[in-house]
């Protein structure tokens, strides 16, 4: 028996709609049909558990996480910190959370990226953490190089990290992109532009946090994640019973 | 001026792009770099129930199969559980429910091996026929598409599932019900995800 209700109806003025032209990839990957609406079952209410044995606490380290040992990623060393908050403000304590990101260069270490920066042979890409009480999370990294894709001919994506979140249900799933305050490729970009409103496209954009730099090795940006809320049981909008 | 409802706005979602093997299945993508990667077994060692592999392919709307998915599974136990504490109690030692597999870089098939989920309750009453949900992500796709695996030879829950009778186009229905083969003695859900045009799957705002 469900302790809260459903989840509150997604924002979709706030999402990218599936088709968009300016991003061509998404034309022939887009549903023409609306998707159906469906009211939360226990198949969307619930989601998968995670626990802190599922990782290792260094997988949170980019730095070093597949670096030889004594060396570290080349790059401008960040801290990407923040908290995941749900609609209602409330933090969303242990849940998974993964980024990918090319290294400093622009280049990912992928069989499918032929783009001529180099690799890093101190640096994979990709790291994982579960949130703390409070919703908390961190993660050491490089801060990724911008570079060009196949768009248009001189498309070229802003600096970003990839996210994903978990949440407590699977309607709460989630995956999107940290970007960096300043960048003037933001603006230019047709997957940022896929979203069709400022203020969502801005809440993509992380922070400069003066507070969280460690002096003299990292400076920090600052980026809170905000998956869907509940409604609570008080009244009759029950998902049992009714 | 009103007052201010305060509630915070959902993160807008973004394409998992191109990469997102690296970051969410690395060692499929070629690799090393965690020592356990997550998702590889659904069901574990001790789940209940009839053993099968649920496999496909996710075409776009030339017809051409997308080569770069990763596709999460999420599902109760043969006793219609889902792990998780709202989920209707206790689950087999090992026994997840969730896994994730990306498609084939050359092909485009993908595949996951699991025990078939048993029926579970409906939103307000009655049952849900067995399904598996699926969360269907790629370069191009720009928020995850959700959709759900039934099975063929599970008519008479089927008639009665009250999400695929939610579905106004009955013919519709059928992009939802795998079909069931046989290999090596192994059940053998075959589902294709038609991402748009002719026989489009169904997919839910859930
Ligand atoms: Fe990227």
């Amino acid at each position: 028996m469900p302790s809260q209700g459903e989840f509150y109806q997604r924002d979709r003025e706030r999402h990218p709609p599936a088709y968009t032209r300016d991003y061509k990839t998404s034309v022939a990957r887009s549903p023409q049909y609306s998707a159906i609406s469906l009211q939360n079952s226990v198949s969307e209410i619930t989601g998968p558990v995670f626990g802190h044995n599922d990782i290792d606490p260094m997988d949170r380290d980019l730095l070093h996480n597949y670096a030889q040992p004594g060396e570290s990623a080349i790059g401008e060393r960040i801290i990407l910190h923040g908290r995941v908050l749900d609609e209602n403000a409330r933090p969303v304590p242990n849940t998974l959370v993964e980024i990918w990101q090319a290294n400093a260069g622009g280049r990912y270490r992928h069989k499918k990226d032929t783009y001529l920066a180099p690799i890093d042979p101190n640096f994979g890409g990709c790291g994982r953490t579960i949130t703390d009480a409070d919703g908390y999370y961190y993660f050491r990294t490089v801060k990724p190089g911008a570079y060009p894709w196949r768009n248009w001919v001189n498309s070229w994506r802003p600096a970003h990290i990839h996210v994903s979140v978990f949440g407590t249900g699977f309607a709460q799933r989630l995956i999107s992109q940290v970007y960096f305050e300043g960048d003037p490729l933001i603006a230019k970009c047709p997957i940022v532009k896929t979203i069709p409103n400022q203020d969502a496209i801005d809440s993509l954009v992380a922070l400069l946090d003066m507070n969280a730099t460690i002096p003299l090795d990292s400076i920090a940006y600052k980026f809170d994640i905000v998956l869907r809320g509940r409604r609570s049981t008080l009244f009759e909008n029950r998902l049992e019973g009714n | 001026m009103a007052q201010s409802l305060n509630y915070l706005k959902e993160t807008p979602s973004q394409t998992a792009g191109p990469y997102v093997h690296i970051g969410l299945a690395p060692g499929a993508a070629g690799f090393d770099i965690y020592t356990q990667e997550l998702g590889w077994d659904i069901a574990g060692p001790n789940a209940k129930g009839e053993r099968i592999r649920v496999e496909g392919l996710v075409i776009d709307g030339t017809g051409s199969p997308i080569k770069d998915v990763m596709l999460e599974a999420w599902q109760a136990n043969a006793a219609g559980v889902y792990a998780h504490p709202e989920g209707g109690g206790d689950v087999e030692e090992g026994f997840r429910g969730w896994g994730r597999v990306i498609t084939d870089f050359a092909t485009g098939e993908w595949g996951f091996d699991t025990v078939k989920p048993g029926r579970t309750p409906g939103r307000n009453v009655g049952t849900q026929a067995p399904h598996i949900n699926l969360w269907i992500v790629a370069r191009g796709i720009n928020l995850g598409l959700n959709t759900r695996v039934y099975f063929e030879d599970e008519a008479e829950a089927n008639a009665a599932d009250p999400v695929l009778n939610l579905i106004e186009w009955e013919r519709r229905r059928a992009t939802l019900i795998a079909k069931r083969t046989e290999r090596d003695g192994t059940p053998v859900y075959r589902f294709e995800i038609r991402i748009q045009g002719e026989d489009e799957t169904v997919f839910f705002d859930i």
